[in-house]
């Protein structure tokens, strides 16, 4: 087939090109008709094929995403927000750090090794973009049922996958969430964190400015992985009919992504770099389309100096490819020399493709002729915007009718006794040391905090002590219920989580994993889940800085719970004093902050013990939980606690469990007068925590929690070898050990 | 003068910075190594530190003894300069042949990271002379390619002449023969282990405990002895 050239196009109106194919509908081509003023050409249509998907274009999803910008709080500690590869905070002493959180969820579901590894290898690259060195990442994984088949080909590969590429990029694994429901049977959610570090000098942004300015691309050869995979991937669903999508994912080279971490943050460190953009989903059409957008002058770009993999690609391939591990930077053209050198001494492939232009296109050739010739903005900021049309599911009213409260409950000690191992003993509440100890959470000598504790902590300055928290978490159960609290739950455990560590949550990144927009109910739960959360970020003065959507995650009509995760940033000015999960001392006394009121619904205890899923989701109160964390926070900095753990699905019960084990002591409890045993063991209400007091500390902290109004109730001692509720049960620590680190391996060794 | 040791850093080597950090805390002075100089700068002894050196596609450690720095280091360690190989390291001189025997996948062939409990089996080796044989000591331990296995003969003769080193307990995490984490050479200068003492040296960070400073201080010890630098 002969060149589709701008001018051929020009002179051929009619010729039929494959819009649909390419997941464009008949307006949207018809738009790119009128940008350009004639049809686009194979590669225009390629790019804008790509940069509309769902995925690069958050078409359905923009009009409610609006709300974090609007309703964000006044917060100075942000440098950069929404819009750019990440936000960046100032977290002080010059620092700034840079986080965001990010899905691989349809790949990973096809090739879950792959999948995950690129995920992770995907916003290693955002962060690096901002200018700063990662030092740390995160996943929340959701699977299918533990006992699935499926599960047994999906998880594991996943887990390798994030294993094999980020332990090779010597980036510490700090935490995230492992949850099994057979909701996410046919999709797994695969989300990857990552952290990164710098001084604020050193923040980079994606964009091309300076006329005259090289365009370099450098790292990994260009080859046939991943053509197309954004449009295909995120934009349908999976149709057991339909065609193998199998080339459609990307296939990752940690080593690579290694070296252009080392030689990216070199250029940096020589000044050597003006505009930087990772090369991620939708390839090379995003990189120059976005640096162009964002700029203030055009660029031009000769595609055939891309060095390939694959000789026989065409220009149209060369532009959708998402071959891992490039990056593309804008540079003046008197540092070019230096900046092709770093790249030799890194071993890394550099080339200038083209350079920043006056005027406002972006022009592409191919040996010569033109190819590509468009506003760069339309392609990359100006995309089409959806009012998706959303209402509130039908069946909503009844889910929340069949309240939990009317299940049955355990009749005396013996029966709760056996509940409680039941649950500790479940698939989302058993330990996930099995998974985690495949990742590599000690490699850069930082690692303060890692899983199983309530937030990862790593130190970012040796001399002071200065560090971060992230923590992440998300409850599908509860967004099911109600969409709008369930998105403040999550916001609110993991700001919670950040707290008890002793750390001051700062900012808040979110991965939105839902179902089809084109379906009015999903569409709901999204509209209500964000607006529940900037509510929530507006009350909490954290806003949120970035994040990711995923929509049409989804088999057939079923789409999976509503599920938001967020992950929430903190500081800590010196690490020493972070406050750990273990009960460690025996004879401290233990506390239970917050108040206990009778909430089941969407509980772990109605899912494990009678499979239930119904009523509402515990109470928000986000007053109380700023409350909450002043307190765990002034309890770590002025050494009144030795541990806490935030209280979350699973209940008291759970947390007093994971403390103890932990810290290898038993505990004693004592029911408080007028709570049903029950009910303080199993109720999932928000805003509470368990902490650790030395004896010493106990009136400093009892009347610092009356002076401010948290209610703080003696629960018990940290002392002997069981769990003991008193006037109940006692359950052997050993016995417990057994039920919570058996069941994975069982599972999935 | 501070003793100075080397840090040999291939491009794909990820724990040469935290090297740096404990060889600083050990109170002495790290010198980064580049793996395209054969220049040792005058080192007083090297760590190999972990990673993935070359990238390791074909097996650990496997390219990265073609390199220009290992052919001054090879020699230099047959000379008697200290060295020590963590994890990747310790699979660059079985590669090197400084020390006999092989690392392969481990046996359960996940990637395994924990907190790994260890028993010192000689302290006659220039990386162990500040613990004493039969401590028990607990270092981090993280790999894919962990499991240390040599012919009957070769272990036979690292037992009999003491040059296994360190030894695994509480369980075996990879499969390794006769529980086998570290071995040495016959000079006792040359020491490999799969576990990494690196991340064992400050009470807040990694695992609780710092028995990995005990590396660093024992090889800053035996360069005073033999009269290299001062303690």
């Amino acid at each position: 087939m002969s060149l589709d050239t701008t001018k051929h196009a020009a002179g051929t109106p009619d010729t039929p090109l494959p819009w649909a194919e390419l997941g464009l509908k008949e307006d949207e081509y018809g738009r790119i008709r009128e940008i350009l003023g004639r049809r686009p050409t194979g590669a225009e249509l390629a790019m804008y094929s790509v940069m509309w998907s769902e995925h690069c274009s958050y078409k359905s999803s923009k009009v409610h995403l609006k709300q974090f910008g609007e309703k964000a709080p006044e917060n100075t500690a942000l440098l950069v927000g929404i819009g750019e590869n990440a936000g960046v905070v100032d977290v002080g002493q010059g620092y700034a750090v840079t986080f965001k959180v990010e899905s691989h969820n349809h790949p990973s579901y096809i090739e879950p090794y792959q999948g995950a590894a690129t995920g992770v290898g995907g916003i290693v690259r955002d962060i690096l973009a901002m200018g700063a060195r990662p030092v740390a990442v995160m996943d929340p994984l959701r699977f299918g049922a533990a006992d699935h088949p499926d599960t047994k080909r999906v998880l594991p590969g996943v887990v390798a996958g994030i294993g094999g590429y980020g332990n090779c990029l010597g980036l510490p694994n700090i935490g995230g969430e492992v949850v099994f429901d057979p909701c996410y049977q046919g999709n797994p959610l695969v989300n990857a964190l990552c952290v990164g570090v710098m001084k604020h000098e050193d923040i980079h942004l994606a964009k091309a400015s300076g006329t005259g300015n090289q365009v370099i691309l450098y790292g990994a050869r260009t080859g046939g992985d991943g053509i197309g995979g954004v449009s295909v991937l995120a934009s349908e669903t999976f149709d057991s009919t339909g065609p193998a999508k199998r080339p459609a994912v990307q296939v990752g080279d940690p080593f690579q992504e290694k070296l252009l971490i080392e030689c990216t943050l070199e250029l940096f460190a020589e000044g050597l770099v003006t505009g930087i953009q990772d090369l991620g989903g939708a390839g090379l059409s995003c990189a120059t389309s976005e640096l162009a957008s964002a700029g203030s002058g055009g660029m031009r770009v000769e595609l055939d100096r891309v060095p390939l993999r694959d000789s026989s690609l065409s220009p149209e391939e060369i532009l959708m490819s998402e071959s891992q591990e490039r990056m593309c930077a804008v540079v003046e053209p008197a540092k070019v020399a230096r900046f092709l050198e770093i790249c030799e001494k890194w071993d890394v492939l550099a080339t200038v493709i083209g350079e920043v232009t006056e005027g406002d296109r972006l022009e592409i050739t191919w040996h010569g002729e033109q190819i590509v010739d468009v506003p760069p903005r339309t392609v990359a900021h100006e995309g089409p915007v959806y009012q998706r049309p959303y209402a509130r599911p039908e069946w909503q009213d009844a889910l929340q009718a069949d309240d939990a409260a009317r299940l049955p409950r355990p009749a005396g000690g013996e029966e709760l006794r056996e509940q409680v191992l039941k649950l500790v003993a479940s698939p989302n509440q058993a330990s996930k040391a099995w998974i985690t100890d495949q990742y590599d959470r000690f490699v850069q000598g930082n690692t303060v905090l890692a899983q199983p504790e309530d937030s990862g902590m790593v130190r970012i300055d040796e001399e002071t002590g200065l560090g971060v928290a992230v923590a992440t978490d998300g409850n599908g159960r509860y967004a099911k219920l109600d969409p709008y609290t369930g998105a403040q739950l999550a916001l609110a455990e993991s700001y919670r989580n950040v707290a008890a560590t002793g750390a001051r949550p700062l900012a808040v990144t979110d991965c939105l994993n839902f179902g089809s927009p084109e379906d009015p109910g999903v569409m709901w739960q999204f509209a209500e889940a964000c607006r529940g959360l900037a509510d929530g970020c507006r009350e909490l003065g954290t806003p949120v800085t970035g994040g990711n959507v995923s929509l049409y995650n989804q088999t057939g009509e079923t789409a999976v719970h509503p599920t938001p995760v967020v992950g929430v940033l903190g500081v800590i000015d010196d690490v020493a004093r972070r406050t750990p999960m273990a009960f460690a001392e025996p004879g401290q006394l233990v506390y239970l902050l917050g108040e206990t009121r009778e909430e089941l619904g969407g509980s772990a205890w109605s899912q494990v013990v009678h499979g239930h899923l119904g009523g509402l989701p515990p109470a928000v109160d986000l007053d109380r939980e700023k409350l909450l964390a002043d307190i765990l926070i002034s309890g770590s900095r002025d050494g009144m606690i030795d541990a806490a753990h935030d209280l979350s699905d699973g209940g008291l019960v759970q947390a007093v469990t994971e403390s103890c084990l932990k810290g290898g002591n038993g505990v004693r409890l004592v029911v408080p007068d007028g709570l049903d045993p029950f009910v303080l063991l199993f109720s999932e209400s928000a805003g509470r925590a368990v902490v650790a007091v030395p004896r010493s500390e106990e009136l400093r902290f009892t009347d610092m929690c009356g002076a401010r109004g948290l209610p703080a109730t003696r629960i018990g001692v940290v002392d002997g070898d069981a769990v003991e509720v008193q006037g109940q049960f006692s359950l052997p620590l050993a016995e417990v050990r057994e039920a919570y680190e058996a069941t994975i391996p069982a599972l999935l060794a | 003068m501070t003793a100075r040791i080397g840090v040999i850093t291939f491009p794909g080597s990820l724990d040469d910075r935290d090297t740096h950090r404990a060889i600083r805390l050990a109170g002495a002075e790290p010198v980064a190594l580049w793996h395209r100089d054969r220049d040792l700068q005058g080192v007083d002894a090297t760590v190999l530190p972990g990673g993935f050196s070359y990238g390791d596609y074909l097996r650990a450690g496997a390219i990265s003894r073609f390199s220009p720095v290992m052919e001054s280091l090879v020699e230099a360690a047959r000379d008697g300069l200290p060295v020590l190989g963590i994890c990747n390291g310790f699979q660059v001189l079985t590669e090197s042949h400084l020390l006999p025997g092989a690392m392969v996948r481990n046996d359960h062939l996940h990637f395994v990271c924990r907190e790994q409990k260890l028993r010192v089996e000689t302290a006659a080796t220039a990386w162990t002379g500040d613990f004493t044989a039969g401590q028990e000591i607990h270092i981090p331990l993280k790999n894919m390619d962990g499991r240390y296995v040599a012919d009957e003969r070769t272990l036979d003769e690292l037992e009999a002449e003491g040059r296994v080193v360190f030894r695994y307990l509480d369980g075996n995490p990879n499969g390794s023969l006769r529980d086998i984490a570290g071995i040495t050479n016959e000079a006792g200068n040359v020491v490999g282990l799969m576990p990494h003492p690196e991340h064992a040296v400050e009470p807040l960070i990694g695992t609780a405990g710092t028995d990995g400073l005990g590396f660093f201080t024992s090889v800053l010890r035996t360069l005073s002895t033999v009269g290299k630098v001062s303690a």
